[in-house]
């Protein structure tokens, strides 16, 4: 049984069909990188993954459990999907250490002292010690957004999804938050939406290519990088591996 | 002679400036403590719910405070509904002041990224929790400059419950006017002066607390 598991999900805002029927399943500590072209639905799928978004059919599986079924306590299943976001999202009225912190805090209800050693921890896992009593307004968008990364760390999550985390930092930040990610892969399952095709070459055990609401083709990266089955597919990456270098995180 | 009365009469402009105290600092609790729920319930509650606050908000902007008083304290015994004139000020006090607040308090909540919330239930926060850990502390804080220019607003307003007989700062004034007509103007000069120096007092103070909770990202503008 797979510890993600994504059935025939389906989407719509108003009469606008976001996602038409996406299924996909995703193993213990394996990294999946989605991409496609802006406006496809990755957000909402992302989304609808951890039920921010409801979607209107379709089911998602947590290592056995119907995420999607009304009767499960979403908050419960929530601590074990963290979720990275394009803006950071941090709480800016608290240090970095106290952002990191907060999750264990007051839903794992883990005392404070405890919760904080715990934070240190994965802020330096981040390479962040430093910055540990910084408020948010204080870091650059690179620091937060490893903030961002420890935080969802600190919960212990079965997997972590990151939407287009590094898409609002400047080009010369990116390098270090790919690196972070990097030495997560393999000790803790991630869903990466992201137009990083270094990352996704080198880092991701699948590439999902997704269009207009449905996933149009999905593979290893090797496979899809110099044999993609569809021309859609080679078209798209050719053109997204000249936008977007792949030097930072190469090898 | 007159400086004699004045001087007699000072025991019961001090007796008038504690009732003045009184009605500011019970007309402040109440008013803060339903602005937040009431702010908070427009933000956060149903639909119907969020919709009855907002006609709450706007009656009690719309009338003035001394109708609300009169209606209070006049009007509601008719139905069986008996306050004393203190009891009565501090509500009208409270409830108007309870509409000011709840604006601020939204106008703060609307200015938090909503993608904080999002971030609080993906740590597997519920929404009481979001609420409390996030939403609050950011909300108060941005509220702090709004507070204090409602809460002078308020403490200068207590001047209207001499309108129902409160025998606050103002009534006394009028009692010493009336034993001594020469002194009118001295006796209103010196109570306009205790106004003044209790607003300033207050702006100091409040000045203060919110330098004191001033973070990196929170240049919160004094209006004033
Ligand atoms: N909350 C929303 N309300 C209405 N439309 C939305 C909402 N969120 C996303 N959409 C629409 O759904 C489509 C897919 O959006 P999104 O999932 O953000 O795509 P992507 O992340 O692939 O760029 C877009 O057309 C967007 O306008
Ligand atoms: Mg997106």
């Amino acid at each position: 049984m797979a510890m993600l598991e994504v059935k025939d999900i389906y989407k719509a805002y108003g009469n606008v069909e976001v996602l038409k029927g996406v299924s996909f399943t995703m193993e213990k500590e394996e990294t999946k990188v989605i991409i496609g072209p802006s406006g496809t639905g990755k957000s909402t799928l992302l989304r609808c993954i951890n039920q921010l978004s409801l979607p209107n059919k379709g089911q998602v599986w947590l290592d056995g459990e119907e995420i999607t079924n009304p009767k499960t306590n979403i908050n419960k299943i929530r601590e074990k999907i963290g979720f990275v976001f394009q803006d950071f999202n941090l709480f800016n009225h608290l240090t970095a250490l106290r952002n990191v912190s907060i999750g264990l805090e007051k839903v794992k209800r883990i005392e404070k002292e405890a919760a904080q050693t715990r934070a240190m921890q994965e802020l330096t896992r981040v390479g962040l010690e430093a910055q540990a009593s910084q408020y948010p307004a204080q870091l650059s968008g690179g620091q937060k957004q490893r903030v961002g990364i420890a935080r969802a760390l600190a919960m212990d999550p079965d997997v972590i999804l990151f939407d287009e985390p590094t898409s609002a930092l400047d080009p010369e930040l990116i390098g270090d938050v790919l690196d972070v990610m990097k030495s997560l892969a393999g000790k803790v399952a991630m869903l990466v939406v992201t137009h990083e095709m270094g990352f996704a070459r080198n880092v991701a055990d699948e590439i999902i290519f997704m269009e207009g609401g449905v996933i149009v083709e999905q593979g290893p990266p090797k496979e899809m990088f110099t044999n993609a089955k569809l021309a859609r597919t080679r078209e798209f990456l050719g053109r997204i591996g000249a936008l977007y270098g792949e030097e930072e995180t190469g090898g | 002679m007159a400086l004699e009365t004045l001087i007699e009469s000072l025991p019961s402009l001090f007796d008038g400036l504690l009732i003045t105290l009184l009605l500011t600092a019970f007309g402040i609790l109440l008013g803060t403590t339903l602005g937040i729920v009431l702010a908070t319930g427009r933000s956060y509650a149903s639909r119907p719910l969020a919709y009855l606050i907002l006609i709450y908000e706007k009656v009690l902007r719309g009338i003035p405070l001394l109708v609300l008083f009169f209606l209070i304290y006049f009007g509601l015994p008719q139905i069986g509904i008996n306050f004393n004139a203190l009891t009565a000020a501090v509500l009208g006090l409270g409830l108007r002041s309870s509409a000011y607040q709840a604006q601020i308090y939204r106008g703060a909540i609307n200015s938090i990224p909503e993608g904080q919330i999002h971030a609080a239930y993906s740590l597997g926060m519920n929404k009481l929790k979001a609420i409390r850990h996030v939403i609050m502390p950011q909300m108060l804080r941005l509220s702090i400059p709004g507070w204090s220019n409602e809460f002078t607003i308020l403490l200068k307003d207590t001047s209207l419950a001499f309108g129902i007989g409160v025998i606050e700062l103002m009534r006394q004034g009028r009692y010493i006017q009336v034993r001594d007509p020469d002194l009118v103007l001295v006796v209103f000069l010196l109570i306009a002066l205790i106004f003044f120096l209790l607003v300033f007092t207050a702006n100091k103070i409040l000045r203060y607390v919110e330098k004191k909770y001033q973070m990196a990202g929170y240049q919160t503008e004094a209006h004033r």
